[in-house]
């Protein structure tokens, strides 16, 4: 468990959601371990003993997660509600309490996955694994990124954004990532043999994760080779990939896919309608951010944008397509194959961005940076 | 009360009498329904033999069963499992629940013993004993096919009626109650049947909640490939696992003296469906519809029964595997149980089942003749009886699912918690340590699984309450269920509640055990999985299962379940429950 603990205290600080020193991480089998001392864990061993779970995350977010976060969270806000996938499908709302008491934190864990508490930081839990609050704390920090950015444009545009909304997007906008000038050189397809396949899949999802295009290191890659579909399984860490790959054979015969990535079926319609190899799919914040921006406020869709929105959008030549994770009536798999066609990217409404390759990653990563800077770039020119 | 009808009926063979009782509110809202409510019938009741005619046989819905929350409509089946003498329930699918509801009921508490076979025939609460004489013998299918028309129907088959200890109560022909035996209780009252057939409209407190909460799931379930992905339940059923299994090096082969079956990869879902050219059905109220039907009406097996009939007997004839599994739904027999006992034999007798030989000594079982006498006690008695008990693959005296516990360890440890006997169902360890959900954990390691142990049977036993499917919480978790919960009964709820509810219902199953003799003793895996390995290959490490590490998981596991160390009840957990009066 200590190991576990360990782990995720580092990847919070490696993907920038938290600074060195702050995560606290508890986890309870039998006995309840730490990371780290803490005066917050009498606070914190309270929770534990009021609610069924293994392991808790309480953390002060690094900026600009922090900042946006206490913005979001000021006033007599009660829940902070994102439009994002992430927050739809898996969180629903992220509850905000004022004071870090057990009782109060207690209290809404006991519905919800996450809980921020103002000015203190953000508390999630796991009944599996510390692996789930890492999980959920990214995701609070993702929304709320991509909230107040969509949030600030849309006030801007109506010229009513306030003094404090002003100062929180400067510190924001100055600790936003640096996009690398030159994409790294991926290994180069044709692949020879099994092994490199399994090499490239895994190289394509450590690389995604360190240009920070994806939260949560989700996201889902894979590559046709032959017969066969290399993808990466669901809930994989897209930096830890090696063990983590499927090989579906693309005629059916097996149902190896049953854990493979929850857009299997998507990335099956993407080699079907392209005759491209590699796919790859990130969680780029500016490309998500600028997938929900619409002017179109009385729509009769407004609400349902991200399964019914009637229009053709492009964010410059990159079409935006509505779909839900999976495969359901308005999964993303009926939405997004088709647009891929002739498209070096496609972004799915509040979810994420989808490229594609012939034979290597190096095209379908290029594309998926390129179409995050682009799409930076086009939100900060809106504004202007 | 709005998701309840408040009201449960009493039926007493012995006297051919019925009442409807008015339950208490407080009652429903404290043990949820379902499995939590069957026990609060069976609990009075535990320390008397099976076959008692004072031994209840308990069929509850949940407070959901009835509305269009999905997949809520399946519903339990209890009573003191003939095989292991423990607690004996079962989850099961089809139209039981949802007709039942309809009728205006929440459950049915069948005591007593008929003097002659019999049938109970409920319509719209007009309930009636009817004399099945007539039905001596009959198959499940052929009394579906009579009966269906009166709405759902529940039957045993000629396996109950000749003393099979793992025969099964199966509704509208294809479902089974299958695990533990409960099919010789109803035989033992004889019980031919219930039938039930409902048109009312269960009542829901905020509908509009209940909408959203429904899409909650809905959506959930949509992103889980295990579920909706296209080699996912929706798609594959659950034979969906078999390649999943096999190339984690986990089929339990040839009576788990190897955990890999080479001919593995052309019996998979591919080829079923290929052969027999199928198509799906399900249970009401559930849109993934898992089950399996060939164009020439053969009901194809699950998972579990394609691994027993298959690797565990060594047998690569795909129409043996699906033949066999016809003669346990129509004789009314668990096809785990049947398959590892033949195992068992086959492994004691040095012989290789051929398929006719397989049939036929399902046949011997169900009949009670010949060989199929001993057979029909299940491996352990059967094992015991040849002086080799060790060779019975079982807990409890239930034998094991297709899961083998060397590639999973949580599964190990889980088998052995159940409170039913060896069950992959009662913590679904599966569920994390190879279908990665809701996470993926290190599925040889025993580090962390006593507490997940814990609390994935606390959300089973809720989940067992609601008579929900076990299987959409690949995708959902208790917090979109809380919310279906609270739309529907106007009981505001949580996730933790419905959680410590669960908690309660399990705490209670170890207190009916502890009251029948369970000890700590009967918490163990047979001495193969220790000291043998499995079949390693596909740089996969297949090693017996450390017997220390397991037994320090096991007292973690006592520790955080608030037992003894002899697996034993604490008082103090019990008052903590709120169950002190039931120590």
């Amino acid at each position: 468990m200590k190991r576990l603990l360990e782990k995720y205290s580092a990847k919070m600080v490696s993907a920038g959601l938290a600074e060195t020193g702050y995560p606290l991480l508890g986890g309870l089998d039998a006995e309840l371990e730490w990371n780290r001392e803490d005066p917050a864990i009498p606070v914190l061993e309270r929770v534990f003993s009021g609610l069924s779970i293994n392991s808790l995350l309480f953390s002060f977010p690094a900026e600009p997660y922090r900042s946006i976060i206490d913005f979001l969270a000021s006033g007599d806000v009660n829940f902070i509600q994102p439009e994002d996938s992430e927050t739809r499908t898996f969180m629903h709302d992220l509850p905000v309490i004022r004071d870090f008491r057990s009782d109060m934190i207690i209290e809404k864990l006991r519905k919800r996955k996450s809980v921020i508490v103002k000015g203190k930081g953000i508390i999630t839990w796991g009944t599996v694994s510390p692996e789930q609050a890492f999980i959920f704390y990214s995701s609070v920090c993702f929304a709320c990124f991509v909230k107040f950015f969509s949030d600030y444009l849309r006030d801007s545009r109506k010229g009513e954004v306030s003094v404090e909304q002003e100062r929180v997007f400067r510190i924001a906008q100055k600790n936003l990532e640096q996009y690398t000038d030159k994409p790294p050189l991926l290994m180069s397809g044709p692949y020879r043999n099994r092994e490199d396949v399994y090499r490239a899949v895994a190289e394509a999802g450590r690389l995604t994760v360190e240009h920070r295009l994806v939260d949560s290191f989700f996201g889902n890659v894979s590559l046709r080779w032959g017969d066969t579909l290399f993808i990466s399984q669901t809930t994989s860490s897209l930096d830890e990939l090696e063990g983590c790959i499927d090989p579906c054979p693309m005629n059916g015969s097996a149902c190896t896919s049953i854990t493979a990535s929850s857009e299997f079926s998507a990335h099956m319609g993407i080699l079907r309608h392209t005759g491209m190899n590699a796919i790859l799919h990130g969680h780029p914040k500016f490309s998500v951010i600028m997938s929900m921006d619409c002017r179109r406020e009385n729509c009769a869709s407004r609400g349902s944008c991200h399964i019914r929105c009637p229009e053709e959008r492009f964010v410059r030549d990159v079409p935006i397509v509505p779909g839900e994770v999976g495969t359901g009536p308005f999964g993303l798999c009926n939405t997004l194959p088709s647009a891929m066609e002739g498209s070096r990217g496609v972004i799915v409404w509040g979810h994420g961005l989808f490229t594609v390759s012939l034979d290597d990653f190096n095209g379908a990563f290029r594309n998926l940076l390129s179409i995050e800077r682009m799409c930076r770039e086009e939100y900060f020119r809106f504004l202007d | 009360m709005t998701g309840r009808w408040g009201r449960i009926l009493h039926v007493d063979l012995s006297s051919g009498e019925y009442r409807f009782e008015e339950i208490d509110p407080d009652i429903c809202r404290f043990w949820i329904g379902g499995k939590g409510l069957a026990g609060y019938y069976l609990f009075p009741e535990i320390t008397r033999s099976w076959n008692d005619p004072d031994m209840p046989l308990v069929f509850m819905t949940g407070p959901l069963t009835g509305t269009l929350v999905p997949a809520s409509s399946r519903i339990c089946v209890m009573s003191k499992s003939p095989l292991t003498g423990a607690v004996g329930d079962c989850s099961v699918g089809g139209s039981l629940g949802w007709q039942i509801k309809k009728s205006g009921i929440d459950g049915i508490v069948v005591t007593g013993r008929s003097t002659r076979l019999c049938g109970i025939e409920i319509s719209d609460g007009n309930v009636s004993v009817e004399d099945a004489s007539r039905l001596a013998g009959a198959g499940t299918d052929e009394l579906y096919s009579r009966l269906k028309e009166k709405g759902s129907v529940a039957c045993t088959g000629p396996a109950a009626e000749h003393g099979v200890l793992f025969s099964s109560i199966m509704v509208d022909g294809t479902f089974a109650a299958g695990r533990g035996g409960l099919g010789l209780v109803s035989a033992s009252k004889n019980l031919k049947y219930i039938t039930v057939r409902g048109t009312g409209n269960v009542s829901v407190h905020d509908k509009e909640r209940l909408r959203s909460a429904s899409e909650d799931i809905r959506r959930l379930v949509a992103a889980t490939p295990a579920i909706t992905g296209e080699h996912g339940l929706q798609n594959c059923g659950t034979a969906a696992l078999y390649d999943l299994i096999s190339c984690r090096r986990m089929m339990p082969t040839a009576n788990f003296r190897r955990t890999f079956f080479r001919p593995a990869s052309f019996m998979n879902s591919h080829a079923f469906s290929n052969a027999y050219k199928s198509k799906k059905y399900g249970c009401n109220a559930c849109h993934i519809r898992c089950k399996r039907i060939g164009e020439d009406g053969t009901h194809l097996p699950e998972y579990e029964t394609m691994s027993h009939f298959s690797a565990l007997i060594e047998n690569d004839d795909l129409q043996a595997v699906a033949a066999a599994n016809t003669i346990c739904n129509k004789t009314g027999m668990d096809t785990i149980s049947a398959g590892a006992t033949l195992a068992c034999f086959s492994e004691i007798a040095g012989e290789k089942l051929t398929p006719d030989r397989i049939t036929g000594l399902l046949l011997d079982i169900a009949a009670g003749r010949g060989e199929g006498c001993e057979l029909g006690q299940g491996s352990f008695r059967f094992a015991e009886s040849k002086g080799c008990s060790f060779l019975s693959m079982s807990v409890k005296g239930m034998e094991l699912p297709g899961y083998d516990p060397r590639g999973a360890y949580g599964m190990a440890l889980g088998y052995v918690t159940s409170t039913r006997g060896a069950c992959h169902l009662r913590a679904y360890p599966i569920s994390h340590e190879i279908l990665r959900k809701p996470v993926a954990t290190d599925r040889f390691s025993f580090a962390g699984k006593a507490r997940i142990v814990k609390i994935a049977e606390d959300m089973n036993a809720v989940i067992d309450s609601l008579t929900a499917c076990k299987f959409f919480f690949f995708g959902c978790s208790l917090e979109e269920y809380a919310s279906a919960y609270s739309a529907v009964t106007g009981t505001e709820t949580s996730a933790q509640d419905l959680l410590a509810a669960g908690e309660r219902t399990y705490f209670r199953d170890r207190i009916m055990n502890a009251r029948c003799g369970f000890t700590s003793e009967d918490d163990d895996l047979p001495p193969r999985f220790f000291c043998e390995a499995g079949s390693s290959g596909d740089c996969i490490e297949v090693s017996p299962l450390n017997r220390e590490e397991f037994l320090e998981t096991r007292s973690k596991y006592y520790r955080i379940r608030g037992l003894d160390q002899n697996g034993c009840p604490l008082p103090g957990k019990a008052e903590e429950l709120g169950l002190d009066g039931l120590l």
